[in-house]
């Protein structure tokens, strides 16, 4: 049981990593916390499937010149799911911080349910 | 290969590119695109539907210069088709009946922005429709996020922009799951188009490996689409997000949103993990439990609720968790009443909730049941919405609501088991409670008080009027012309297995 923990490192890292910013984004109550909750559960995910693709002793698959035989290359195709996951959560995160602004702005603080109390009584 | 075929690629990239253009023009002319690019992806969605009903069998679509494995692919068949349909019409109607509100909520500068998030909307929902291949279906699910918090904050007052946040952080851990499930499936299978995994997945269930990490995708992927769509525990967010935000985007956010969200749902059942390995999994019953307490809380936070606005969110949630209850059955017949159900509550929701701006804009645009008072009479086209829609979803025959609650109970019936007993009584008294909070909700509009809101000037919008008279008739069809339909959702799910 522990063996396969430590022979998958990367797998069990990110998996961890994963619950960390989940449990920050569902529970903490500061927004940028949050925010960074968001991030590092998006990263665990990116970590997870960049060790899936990678095999090892190959290159990066970037052809220069002729092209040789895709034996001496690493899977490509999670390096690209990555980037396209880094896009979107970039925009993600542009939005739910315009949104934090947003509210510092108007209530002057950074904690949800205090915001959430001032907003009840505004009716 | 036939003209038609292009036609969802044609929609969707529209769809994205008169999004951005709407956001450098001047209000009028950005509804006046958005309502015609409504029009044209609703006449193309018929073609595809028409197309398809016609061949008998789907047709799939590359995209780009890779074939099957490495490249990327639209798959239409009838199911997809009648959905597409659906959405844009209830789209088109959406916009047309809240046109008015849009002016009166949203800031002058910010008119245009609406359009734009209506717009990316539609291309995220049809995407997520016509996609076969998951990571895309993700990518349109995160951009189907970010258009529905935009409508939610559109409208800038404190409650809008902190239900924005709500819907996000909640929308956000769902797609985190998503996202996870759909790296772990990867891992598994190799594969990200649906069809490709399905035969993986079979061969995988067949010899009876990996059982554990299937059993995890396919409980990651269906519980971050549950928070997504507001099943019963995760509806924190709903209430607020549909209470105040402005009429059209309630009626979109409740009625195509989180739908399209159980839509992809109910495709991953079908084409990504195949209905055996799926059923096989108990999460079906997981979906029943949920969607059966979804059912009973709802409605008592409804009827708890002064607020109609959200009296009608809350009634949301008791009719997610009739969808649910009817994924939970894992039979052929739950699969086509949930189907079904996806759609008469489509219709009437978005109904509701513009019927209800409608009749706060004659009651000094305040939305509790005291001043509601009378407003049927004072704006009679809304009060005969809000009615038909309320009939509708008590179950009164005649309406689209009956309908489906005839196909649930028949389900539940079919199944023969500890599941039918438990169907059948909380749709009993899930019925009742309806009933009680939305006649409530009926006698108090035809109440005739509040004659100091009466102005003699009022005149229903144009727009408005014929978007309530669609919505009326799109309910009856639905609920006299029923057997069309029901054939050809029958027909779609044939076609996905």
């Amino acid at each position: 049981m522990l063996g396969n923990l430590f022979a998958n490192y990367y797998e069990a890292v990110s998996m961890i990593l994963f619950g960390i910013g989940f449990t920050t984004l569902l529970l903490n109550r500061n927004m940028i916390k949050k925010i960074l909750g968001l991030n590092i559960m998006d990263t665990a995910i990116y970590l997870f499937l960049a060790a899936k693709g990678y095999i090892f002793g190959r290159k990066v698959p970037i052809v220069t010149g002729t092209v040789p035989e895709p034996e001496k290359y690493i899977n490509p195709i999670p390096t690209g799911l990555v980037l396209t996951g880094i896009v979107v959560s970039v925009s993600v995160t542009a939005v739910m911080l315009s949104l934090t602004i947003r509210l510092y702005r108007r209530y002057r603080t950074l904690d949800i349910d205090e915001i959430t109390r001032f907003v009840k009584e505004e009716k | 290969m036939d003209f038609v075929c292009n036609f969802p690629f044609f929609c969707i990239v529209l769809c994205l590119a008169t999004g951005v253009i709407s956001s450098v023009l001047k209000p009028k002319v950005a509804k006046v695109v958005s309502v015609t690019l409504v029009s044209v992806c609703l006449v193309c969605s018929f073609c595809v539907l028409l197309y398809t009903v016609e061949t008998g069998e789907a047709f799939t679509y590359m995209m780009g210069h890779f074939p099957a494995p490495f490249g990327n692919e639209i798959r239409a068949g009838v199911l997809e088709g009648v959905m597409a349909t659906f959405f844009s019409v209830i789209m088109l109607l959406a916009i047309l009946g809240g046109e008015k509100y849009i002016k009166i909520d949203v800031e002058e500068p910010k008119q245009n922005l609406v359009f734009v998030l209506i717009n990316l909307l539609l291309s995220s929902l049809l995407a997520l429709v016509y996609t076969n291949d998951l990571f895309t279906a993700y990518v349109f699910v995160e951009i189907n996020t970010i258009a529905a918090g935009g409508l939610i904050m559109i409208r800038s007052n404190g409650h809008c922009v902190l239900a924005s946040m709500k819907y996000m952080i909640m929308s956000l851990l769902g797609s985190g799951l998503l996202l996870i499930g759909i790296t772990l499936q990867y891992d598994l299978t190799g594969h990200l188009l649906m069809s490709n995994i399905k035969d993986s997945i079979a061969v995988l269930a067949a010899n009876g490996e990996y059982t554990v990490p299937l059993t995890v995708i396919i409980g990651l992927m269906s519980v971050g689409i549950a928070i997504k769509s507001a099943l019963f525990p995760f509806h924190a967010w709903l209430a607020d997000a549909y209470g105040y935000s402005t009429a059209s985007s309630a009626a979109i956010l409740s009625s195509l949103v989180s739908k399209a969200y159980i839509f992809l749902l109910i495709k991953i059942m079908y084409r990504v993990i195949g209905t055996e390995v799926f059923w096989d999994s108990k999460i079906t019953n997981v979906f029943f439990i949920l969607g059966v307490a979804g059912m009973l809380f709802g409605s008592f936070s409804a009827i708890k609720e002064h607020d109609m606005r959200r009296m009608i969110a809350f009634s949301s949630v008791a009719q997610i968790g009739y969808i649910y209850m009817g994924l939970g059955f894992g039979t052929e017949l739950g699969m086509v009443a949930a189907v079904f159900h996806i759609l008469s509550h489509a219709a009437t929701k978005s109904m509701l909730f513009v019927a209800c701006r409608g009749l706060s804009e004659v009651s000094g645009n305040k939305k509790d049941f005291s001043d509601l008072k009378g407003s049927g009479f004072r704006n009679k086209p809304a009060g005969v919405a809000f009615s038909v829609g309320a009939f509708s979803m008590v179950g009164v025959p005649l309406f689209a609501g009956f309908i489906s609650k005839l196909y649930l109970t028949s389900a539940a019936l079919e199944t023969m088991s500890v599941k039918m007993a438990v169907a059948v009584i909380v749709l009993a008294i899930s019925t009742i409670l309806n009933a009680l909070y939305f006649i409530r909700a009926v006698i108090s509009i035809y109440t005739p008080r509040n004659e100091h809101y009466r102005d003699a000037s009022f005149r229903p919008g144009k727009t408005f009027c014929v978007g309530m008279v669609c919505f009326i008739v799109i309910n009856f069809v639905l609920g006299l012309a029923s057997f069309p339909i029901i054939n050809a959702i029958e027909q779609g799910l044939h076609m996905f297995s």
